[in-house]
C-alpha cells in the first residue's frame, strides 16, 4: 500500500477544488495507464469478476449444492416476478407502509425535537426518558407491539414511525441547538416576535442537521420496514416475498429479493440526498458570498 | 429582510459550537435532575393504575410489579444471565470479525486510491442493501446456526467501521501531510505519527457506530432464527403471552446497549486525552 504524496504544485492545484486535504490527490493518469485499467471502469471489475466466478461455479459443478443457482435463473425469475405483477403488488405494499410510517414518524419527531430545542423546560422534564427509551434496541419493540396493536399494518406501521421518530427529533434537537448565538442576537436587534425568531432564524439555521434527520428517517424506516415484515408475517411485502422464498428453497427467489431490497434502499438514498441539495441550494450561495 | 437573515445565518456552518455551560442557562444542575422524574414517575404510576383497574388486559400489559418479580425469579433461576452470556459472546466474535475486516477494508481505500477505485463501488453496493435483506439469503447458505448470527453481525459492525476509517483517513489534512514531508519522515513515520493520530476520533466514531450496529443486529437475528440469547427471550415471551418476560428482556437488551457504548465512549476519552494536551 502506497500513499499518494502531492507535489506541491499538484497541491497548490487541489487547494482549488473540493478534494483539498485529501490524501488520494494523485495525478490522475499515472495509476490509468501504469495498471491499463481507465478509472471509471475500475469500479466495474470486481462486480464482473464476482459474476463470473457464480457463473462459473454453476457451469462447472464446482459445487452440487441445489442452493447455487446460475444468475440466469434469477434473472429469468426476476422477468416473471415483474410481468405477472407478483412483483408491483409486493413492493407497492412495502413502500406505502414505508412511506406512511415515515411521515407519521418524522412529523412528529421534527414537532418533539423543536419542542426539546427551544424549551429547556420540556427538554429537562422529557429529555432524560427519551434518551433511556432510545436505548433500546429498535426491533425490541416488535413483540411488544404486535401484542398491542396486532399483526396487520397498523402493526406495522406504528412500527416504521417508531424507526423514523428517533433519528428526525436528535437531529431537529442538535440542529436548533447549534444556532449561532450571534443569530439570536440580531434576531433580538430586529425585535422579532417567537414565531419570526422561529421560521426566519432557528429553524433556517438547523436545515441542515433537519434534513439529515430525514435522510436518516427514510433510510431506518425502510430497515425497519424489512424487520415488520419478517416479524409480523402477515399480508404482502417484499420482504414476505423473500421469506416465502427461504422456506421452500427458491434461491433464485432470494436472491432477486435482496437485489431489490438493495436498489430500494438505493433509490431512497438517491432521492434524500438530491432533494436536500435542492432544498438547502439557498444556503449554498450564502455561504458562498462569506467565503 | 429575508436576504439579510440569509447572509447572517451563513456563518452557522463556520461557527464553533455554543459552548456547554451556555446551553445550560436558566436551568441548574440539580433543578435539571430533578425535573428529570416527573414524567417517568408518572407513566409508572400510570401503567400501575392500568393494570390495577384492569383498563387492559393483564396479558397485554402486566402490572410494574409482576414485571419486577418476573425479573427477579429470571435472575434468580439463571435464565437471563444465561441468555445474556449467549447474547454477549456472539456480539463479541461477530464484532471483532467485522471490525477486523472494516478496518483493513477502510485502512486500504484511504491509503490507496487504486484500491478505493476497485473496491469501493461494491462495497458500497453491498452497504445498501441491510443486514435484514442479507438474512433469508444466508439462512440458505449457511442455515440457522451461529455462522449465520456471527456472519449478519459482523457485516452489521464491518459497514461503518470501514465508511469512517475510510473517510477519517480521506479527511486527513494536506498540510500535515506537506510538514511530514518537510521533516523527511519515512513512510512509515508518515502513518504511525501523522495519518493515524489525525484519523483516530472517525475511526473510532466508526468503532462505537458498528458495536451498536453489531447489538441491533444480534437482537434482529435473535428474534428471527435462534433458540438462545436475549432476543429469543423476547420471541418466547411473546408467543407465550407472557410480556412480563418480554419486558424484562427488553430493559436488559436496553441496559447492555447502553453499557456497550458507554465503554467505548470511555476508551474513545482515554485514547484521545493527548489531543486536550
Amino acid at each position: 500500500m502506497s500513499i499518494h504524496i502531492p507535489d506541491p504544485l499538484q497541491a497548490a492545484a487541489t487547494a482549488v477544488s473540493l478534494e483539498a486535504g485529501t490524501l488520494t490527490a494523485a495525478p490522475a493518469d499515472a495509476p490509468a495507464r501504469r495498471l491499463g485499467v481507465p478509472r471509471v471502469l475500475r469500479g466495474w471489475v470486481l462486480p464482473a469478476l464476482l459474476l463470473l466466478l457464480w457463473w462459473a461455479a454453476v457451469r462447472f459443478g464446482w459445487s452440487t449444492s441445489p442452493l447455487l443457482v446460475a444468475p440466469a435463473k434469477v434473472w429469468q425469475t426476476a422477468v416473471a416476478q415483474a410481468e405477472s405483477g407478483e412483483l408491483w403488488v409486493a413492493l407497492g405494499a412495502s413502500l406505502w407502509r414505508n412511506l406512511a410510517g415515515f411521515v407519521l414518524g418524522a412529523s412528529l419527531g421534527l414537532l418533539f425535537g423543536i419542542a426539546l430545542g427551544l424549551s429547556r423546560l420540556f427538554e429537562a422534564l422529557v429529555g432524560p426518558s427519551f434518551h433511556t427509551l432510545k436505548q433500546i434496541s429498535l426491533f425490541a419493540w416488535i413483540p411488544l407491539i404486535s401484542v398491542w396493536f396486532g399483526l396487520g399494518d397498523m402493526a406495522k406501521v406504528v412500527f416504521l414511525s417508531l424507526a423514523a421518530f428517533f433519528p428526525m427529533v436528535l437531529n431537529t434537537f442538535e440542529g436548533i441547538r447549534s444556532v449561532p448565538r450571534e443569530s439570536l442576537e440580531v434576531a433580538r436587534v430586529f425585535a422579532f416576535s417567537r414565531w419570526q425568531l422561529l421560521t426566519r432564524v432557528v429553524l433556517p439555521a438547523a436545515s441542515p442537521s433537519i434534513f439529515a434527520g430525514v435522510h436518516l428517517a427514510l433510510i431506518y424506516a425502510w430497515l425497519a420496514t424489512l424487520g415488520a415484515e419478517y416479524l409480523l408475517v402477515s399480508g404482502k411485502g417484499i420482504g414476505n416475498t423473500m421469506i416465502d422464498g427461504r422456506e421452500h428453497f427458491w434461491m433464485d427467489l432470494v436472491l432477486f429479493g435482496v437485489i431489490v431490497v438493495g436498489l430500494v434502499g438505493f433509490s431512497l438514498n438517491w432521492l434524500a440526498t438530491q432533494l436536500e441539495k435542492r432544498l438547502l441550494a439557498w444556503r449554498g450561495r450564502s455561504v458562498a458570498q462569506f467565503n | 429582510m429575508s436576504e439579510l437573515t440569509s447572509t447572517l445565518v451563513a456563518p452557522a456552518a463556520l461557527r464553533p459550537p455554543v459552548p456547554a455551560k451556555a446551553r445550560r442557562l436558566g436551568l441548574s444542575r440539580g433543578v435539571r435532575l430533578l425535573l428529570a422524574w416527573p414524567v417517568p414517575l408518572a407513566l409508572l404510576a400510570l401503567w400501575w393504575l392500568a393494570a390495577r383497574y384492569e383498563w387492559v388486559a393483564p396479558q397485554v400489559l402486566p402490572a410494574p410489579d409482576v414485571v419486577a418479580a418476573t425479573f427477579r425469579d429470571l435472575l434468580v433461576s439463571g435464565e437471563l444471565w444465561d441468555n445474556l452470556v449467549v447474547s454477549f459472546w456472539r456480539v463479541v466474535w461477530g464484532f471483532v470479525a467485522g471490525a477486523s475486516v472494516g478496518l483493513l477494508l477502510g485502512v486500504a481505500m484511504g491509503l490507496s486510491a487504486s484500491v478505493k477505485d476497485y473496491i469501493y463501488p461494491t462495497f458500497k453496493a453491498f452497504s445498501q442493501i441491510p443486514v435484514l435483506g442479507w438474512l433469508p439469503l444466508l439462512m440458505l447458505l449457511v442455515g440457522i446456526d451461529e455462522a449465520l448470527k456471527i456472519i449478519l453481525i459482523a457485516k452489521a459492525a464491518a459497514v461503518p467501521i470501514a465508511l469512517n476509517t475510510y473517510k477519517g483517513i480521506q479527511n486527513v489534512p494536506t498540510q500535515y501531510i506537506e510538514l511530514a514531508r518537510v521533516y523527511g519522515f519515512s513512510r512509515r513515520q508518515l502513518l504511525q505519527k501523522v495519518v493515524f493520530p489525525a484519523a483516530l476520533a472517525p475511526i473510532w466514531n466508526g468503532i462505537r457506530y458498528g458495536l451498536t450496529h453489531a447489538w441491533l443486529a444480534l437482537v434482529v437475528v435473535e428474534l428471527l432464527a435462534s433458540s438462545e440469547g436475549l432476543g429469543y427471550m423476547i420471541v418466547y415471551g411473546r408467543q407465550l403471552f407472557q410480556l412480563d418476560v418480554v419486558m424484562a428482556a427488553v430493559v436488559v437488551v436496553g441496559a447492555v446497549g447502553f453499557a456497550l457504548d458507554k465503554l467505548l465512549a470511555l476508551t474513545e476519552a482515554w485514547l484521545l486525552r493527548w489531543r486536550r494536551q
